[in-house]
């Protein structure tokens, strides 16, 4: 498998803290890798990083062979990397309508205005609540509607790369099966997918490699299923309540 | 009374296209840009020499002059707002240098043209008066609250249906999302600032016409209600400005009618404090605090 995204010796500071230190991996087009870790791991700091919001102290990422370490957020979504961040920015003051328009707008679509249009009434009718909901204010929105809302968003942007931080944060059981369903799905349809999670559990179910980050570095690696028969994973991770670490 | 009525709509229409431009930048730094009634005054300026130097007529002199104060609006932004972006003080350190960068406009414009009054040639706007009902009112007002109210219409329609109007809006609720959404934020925020610059020319415009005199201070007569005018509709409203200008404008003008001249600010300022004490964040103001 060629890789799609190549990270190299990611290393990303705040002041003294050195919240990522030397990260190495790759994503491959089509798959989908979890990152998992602890509160404070610097998992988000990686996504960050990649996605062009903070600017890495040294290192490299580069996109289908294409460097992109330092670039602006705009740049790095020009060239296909979409982020659903941690809280997921929504744009409460706009509409359920907006948010998704401007999720369209991002990127040009090969066909122009008609197939945007047509792509946003596509996520209208996959999500029949936000369908219902369609010119109420996103901020008046529930926390698992926003989360669809944020995930239409970023398929909307015509991802070369969905970078997904912590989809199931904050929501009910039901629903965090329902995201991961979704999530399933978007990977299936075509979508390279990174997927950071704190629920370990679901993410090694659904994604195929993974990675497991622990104070900046990349402590075990791996396929997934295999991730998550190792003992140091099951005691960390896997051993119940995973909100607690 | 309709006479009063029509009055106050003319001088409410000038104040409210000055303040629809001032609270647009607001909405989308959280910066007072004090340099806004020196754009004022300078596109003021330029249509003057366009028209009475260069000899153009007025309906070519005043666009350009509108696209001159865009300009500078532009290099505001790259001069006194842009070097400091991501400071922790950016919010008054942008007040501070805007207000130098005002300073410098005006003292050019000092420079160039002197501490007198200048006046359009005569002629420059045909003389006439058109009587509406009980009112009577000079084709130039007529055309001055008119001229505003498309300009207003536009920038509402521009925020509200485009692409370029929808990034405003973002980057106003919260940079970061609109980051996120790949909106280009420096270049919006420059847009913001080429919009509001022109919407403040164009008013500078329509002011020194109205009164016919010009001079570098000019702007610092619409300085101060325009502030007034974007508090009372709530910081960043376009259409809380909208609506304030035309109340301070209709308030202003039936206060002179009853009580004279010298009560005129003291009023206005008394209607402003009034609403502030009922509510706190203008007529229209957002509820939320944005985010960093
Ligand atoms: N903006 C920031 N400024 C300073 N420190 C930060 C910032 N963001 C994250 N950190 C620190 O970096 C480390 C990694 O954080 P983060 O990437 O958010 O971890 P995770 O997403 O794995 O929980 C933590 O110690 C956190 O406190
Ligand atoms: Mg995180």
């Amino acid at each position: 498998m060629t890789a799609l995204l190549e990270v190299r010796d990611l290393r990303v500071r705040y002041g003294h803290v050195e919240a990522v230190r030397g990260l190495s991996f790759s994503v491959g087009a089509g798959e989908m890798v979890a990152l998992i870790g602890p509160n404070g791991a610097g998992k988000s700091s990686t996504l960050n990083a990649i996605a062009g919001l903070v600017r890495p102290a040294s290192g490299s990422v580069k996109l289908q062979g294409r460097e992109l370490v330092g670039a602006p957020a705009h740049a790095t979504m020009a060239a296909g990397i979409v982020l659903v961040p941690e809280g997921r920015a929504i744009l409460g003051r706009m509409s359920v309508e907006e948010n998704l328009v401007m999720g369209a707008e991002a990127r040009p679509w090969p066909a122009g205005r008609e197939e945007a249009q047509a792509a946003v009434e596509q996520q209208f009718a996959r999500f029949p609540s936000l369908q219902r909901r369609r010119h109420a204010l996103a901020g008046a929105l529930s926390g698992g509607e926003q989360q669809m809302l944020a995930i239409a968003r970023g398929l909307l942007a015509r991802p070369v790369i969905l970078l997904l931080d912590e989809p199931s944060m904050g929501l009910a059981p039901q629903l965090v099966q329902q995201i991961f369903q979704m999530i399933a799905d978007i990977h299936r349809a075509g979508t390279t997918i990174l997927l950071v999670e704190q629920n370990a559990r679901m993410a090694l179910k659904t994604a195929q490699n993974a990675f497991v980050l622990e104070r900046g570095e990349i402590a075990l690696h791996g396929p997934a299923p295999q991730l998550a028969a190792d003992p140091r994973v099951q005691a960390a991770y896997l051993g119940g309540d995973v909100e607690a670490r | 009374m309709g006479q009063q009525a029509l009055n106050g709509v003319f001088v409410g229409s000038i104040y409210a296209l000055f303040a629809v431009g001032y609270t647009l930048v607001f909405g989308v730094l959280d910066i007072l840009n004090l340099a806004h009634q020196a754009v004022f005054m300078l596109a003021a300026f330029a249509a003057l020499l366009l028209v009475a130097d260069a000899h153009l007529p007025l309906w070519a002199a005043m666009p350009l002059a509108v696209l001159f104060a865009g300009l500078l609006g532009i290099l505001l932004e790259r001069l006194a707002f842009r070097p400091l972006r991501g400071r922790a003080d950016s919010n008054i350190s942008g007040l501070i240098s805007s207000l130098a960068m005002g300073t410098v406009f005006e003292a050019i414009a000092l420079q160039i043209f002197g501490p007198d009054t200048s006046r359009f040639p005569h002629g420059t706007f045909p003389d006439r008066l058109i009587r509406i009902g009980g009112a009577s009112a000079s084709l130039l007002q007529l055309c001055i609250i008119a001229i505003s109210v498309v300009l207003m219409a536009l920038l509402t329609l521009l925020l509200a249906r485009t692409r370029l109007g929808r990034q405003i809006r973002a980057v106003a609720e919260s940079p970061r999302a609109a980051r996120i959404l790949g909106v280009n934020v420096d270049r919006v925020i420059a847009a913001a600032f080429f919009i509001s610059s022109s919407l403040g020319g164009a008013a500078g415009v329509l002011f020194a016409l109205a009164f016919n005199s010009i001079s570098p201070d000019v702007g610092r007569s619409v300085e101060l209600k325009g502030l007034a005018v974007i508090i009372l509709g709530g910081m960043g409203s376009i259409p809380g400005a909208v609506i304030a200008g035309f109340a301070l404008g209709l308030i202003e003008v039936f206060t002179v009618a009853g009580f004279g001249s010298s009560y005129r600010d003291a009023v206005s300022f008394a209607v402003l404090f009034v609403v502030l004490l009922a509510r706190p964040r203008g007529l229209l103001g957002q509820a939320a605090a944005r985010e960093a």
